[in-house]
């Protein structure tokens, strides 16, 4: 039924509250529209808590987007914490989707699906990105997703983070992401 | 020059607040609406935006004393939602017949029982008796320039109204979209500081407002605002076409019309839901269905003519509805019958209620039945409107 909007594309984000889903997804919306695209970055809607399943979704596209109704068919999904692929079945979820990021230390398969793994818990680890006991993996994340999904470029995630960190935190959000950028592999 | 960012409906609004240099902020929380009124907070507190922020301790006083500011000369704003919204019904009548150009966000949330954060237009299309001008945003580009707008058109001297603006809860007021910024120094020029009025209160040049008076009094100051009303229809096309100037882009005014030519089936709605529907249409319209919508911007000063033009080469409209008065139908349908009723047959559908989420391929299959329907001569059964609730096997 894409029919109207031939050049766009859904994503789908599983996230815990407090790894930063929700930011992953503006940053990747911002990154797209400095590249001269156009984005929706949308949260799970309602009340949001720290530890529980959180979705936030996505929209990419070449021109602009009329749709505001929730995202039925994502063509990729991206995994916070490979434990949520223990609690939710993604043929449920995300039958549509052939591509998935996970954060994983080691490779994940997902029946035919095109998987994709990155360590994102150890890069925030590494540059003590923690908060209240979390490792924050948005940033890493966000930018892993960029490469996977062909979202947009290193560069431009790191000029759209500037819009949601500054000093210090910034400079350890843009190593995380370059690093996760780096690292990212096919299972 | 204008700047592309990257924001969720709500700082979108604050944006708008900043840079019309509001002078006075009355802030109350409510979901989903607090995140205007926290960023303004920020704002004021970083020095971006020279206003004076008042905490109070309910959305009836935070009405008031915009309603004060106002009235002292200020350029004033407030927020609020759903039951927030309800709390405040006595002032928004005090607001509008002292003819106070206040300028309220209404992130518009359905009204508990159940308790429900989500988006219908109960509360927004519920106080449209008031005196309100009221408008509803498609997306988070309109609730930016609606908001400005809403400043010009409120403090315009042949309306002198206050002003709501409406942004569906989550789907707008949490979602972050592209929107351009104009320049701040075009929106100086465009909307210069409020210019001070006959009737400005001062300390120590007392005057009392709203006094006990002969009865013709009431009636007189109901016929003033009615006339106000009716400039202000010519206000808002205006406005909404200058705005252009500083902006690269107007709407149509009242309403904005999306594929109307040559349509004869016309889709009435207004909201964030409209995106979708335009989906719908492009889709029917690509299979070869003479299919438009009228998209509602403003519900107060109600759009009669437009829509009488709409219904004119029309066979059958459809109003698809957020809200409902119970025992009647669709608020939207009521108020559209009773301005095109005779000329076309006239469908009501009532979705999407408590934020129940309705997609362009939904949009598609409703849209067909009402064509369906109409071309099969079914439409004489068109008399209550049709629910639609697909978990329960279709419609009712």
């Amino acid at each position: 039924m894409d029919r109207a909007e031939p050049l766009l594309r859904e994503y789908l984000i599983l996230s815990r509250g407090g790894q930063g889903g929700v930011t992953a997804s503006r940053i990747l919306a911002t990154a797209a529209v400095l590249e001269g695209k156009y984005a929706q970055a949308i949260p799970q809607f309602g009340a949001e808590r720290r530890g529980a399943i959180v979705r936030s979704y996505l929209r990419i596209s070449d021109e602009p987007i009329k749709r505001h109704s929730r995202v039925k068919q994502p063509v990729g999904v991206s995994v916070f914490s490979a434990r949520i692929l223990e609690l939710m079945d993604l043929n449920s979820i995300a039958p549509t989707a052939k591509r998935v990021l996970v954060n994983s230390s080691k490779p994940v398969h997902l029946g035919d699906r095109e998987v994709f793994y990155v360590d994102a818990t150890s890069i925030a680890l590494e540059l003590n990105l923690v908060i209240a006991g979390w490792p924050v993996v948005n940033t890493a994340m966000a930018a892993a997703m960029a490469k996977v999904f062909e979202i947009a470029s290193l560069d431009s995630i790191l000029e759209a983070m500037k819009n949601f960190f500054h000093g210090k935190l910034l400079e350890a959000n843009l190593e995380a992401a370059r690093r996760a950028w780096d690292r990212v592999r096919k299972a | 020059m204008v700047r592309r960012v990257v924001l969720i409906g709500n700082h979108a609004v604050a944006e708008a607040v900043k840079m019309a240099r509001v002078q006075v902020v009355a802030a109350y929380p409510i979901t989903p609406q607090t995140i205007i009124v926290e960023r303004i907070a920020e704002m004021v507190e970083r020095g971006e935006l020279n206003a004076k922020y008042i905490r109070v301790e309910s959305e009836h006083s935070a009405l008031a004393a915009v309603y004060g500011a106002a009235m002292g000369g200020a350029r004033a704003f407030t927020a609020t939602s759903s039951h927030g919204l309800l709390y405040m019904y006595e002032m928004l009548w005090w607001a509008a017949y002292s003819k106070a150009p206040i300028v309220m966000a209404v992130v518009t949330r359905t009204i508990g029982p159940p308790w429900n954060i989500h988006s219908d237009h109960h509360d927004i299309l519920s106080v449209r008796d008031s005196g309100w001008i009221i408008a509803m945003a498609e997306n988070v580009q309109e609730a930016f320039d609606l908001t400005l707008q809403a400043f010009r058109i409120g403090e315009d001297k042949r309306v002198l109204q206050p002003v709501m603006v409406g942004l569906d809860a989550f789907v707008l007021s949490h979602t972050a979209e592209p929107l351009e910024l104009p320049e701040q120094s075009d929106v100086d020029a465009w909307l210069p500081p409020r210019e001070p009025l006959p009737f400005v209160m001062e300390p120590g040049k007392p005057f009392a407002v709203g006094n006990v008076g002969p009865n013709e009094f009431t009636m007189e100051l109901r016929w003033c605002v009615w006339r106000a009303m009716e400039r202000a229809k010519r206000v808002i096309k205006e406005v909404d076409e200058e705005y252009r100037k500083i902006a690269g882009r107007s709407y149509g005014g009242l309403v904005e019309r999306y594929r109307l030519e040559d349509a004869k089936y016309v889709v009435v709605a207004w909201g964030a839901w409209c995106g979708d529907m335009k989906e719908a249409v492009d889709i029917l319209r690509s299979e070869g269905y003479p299919i438009g919508l009228l998209r509602i911007r403003f519900a107060r000063p109600f759009p009669r003519e437009e829509l009488i033009e709409a219904a004119s080469g029309a066979k059958a409209m459809l109003v698809m509805d957020r809200a409902v008065s119970m025992g009647m139908e669709g608020i939207f349908s009521m108020e559209v019958k009773s301005v095109v009723g005779g000329r076309v047959p006239v469908k009501n559908v009532v979705a999407g209620l408590g934020g129940v989420d309705v997609s362009y391929d939904e949009f598609v299959e409703i849209f067909r039945k009402f064509i369906d329907e109409y071309e099969s001569g079914k439409y004489i059964d068109w008399t209550l409107p049709e629910w639609y609730m697909p978990w329960r096997g279709g419609s009712r």
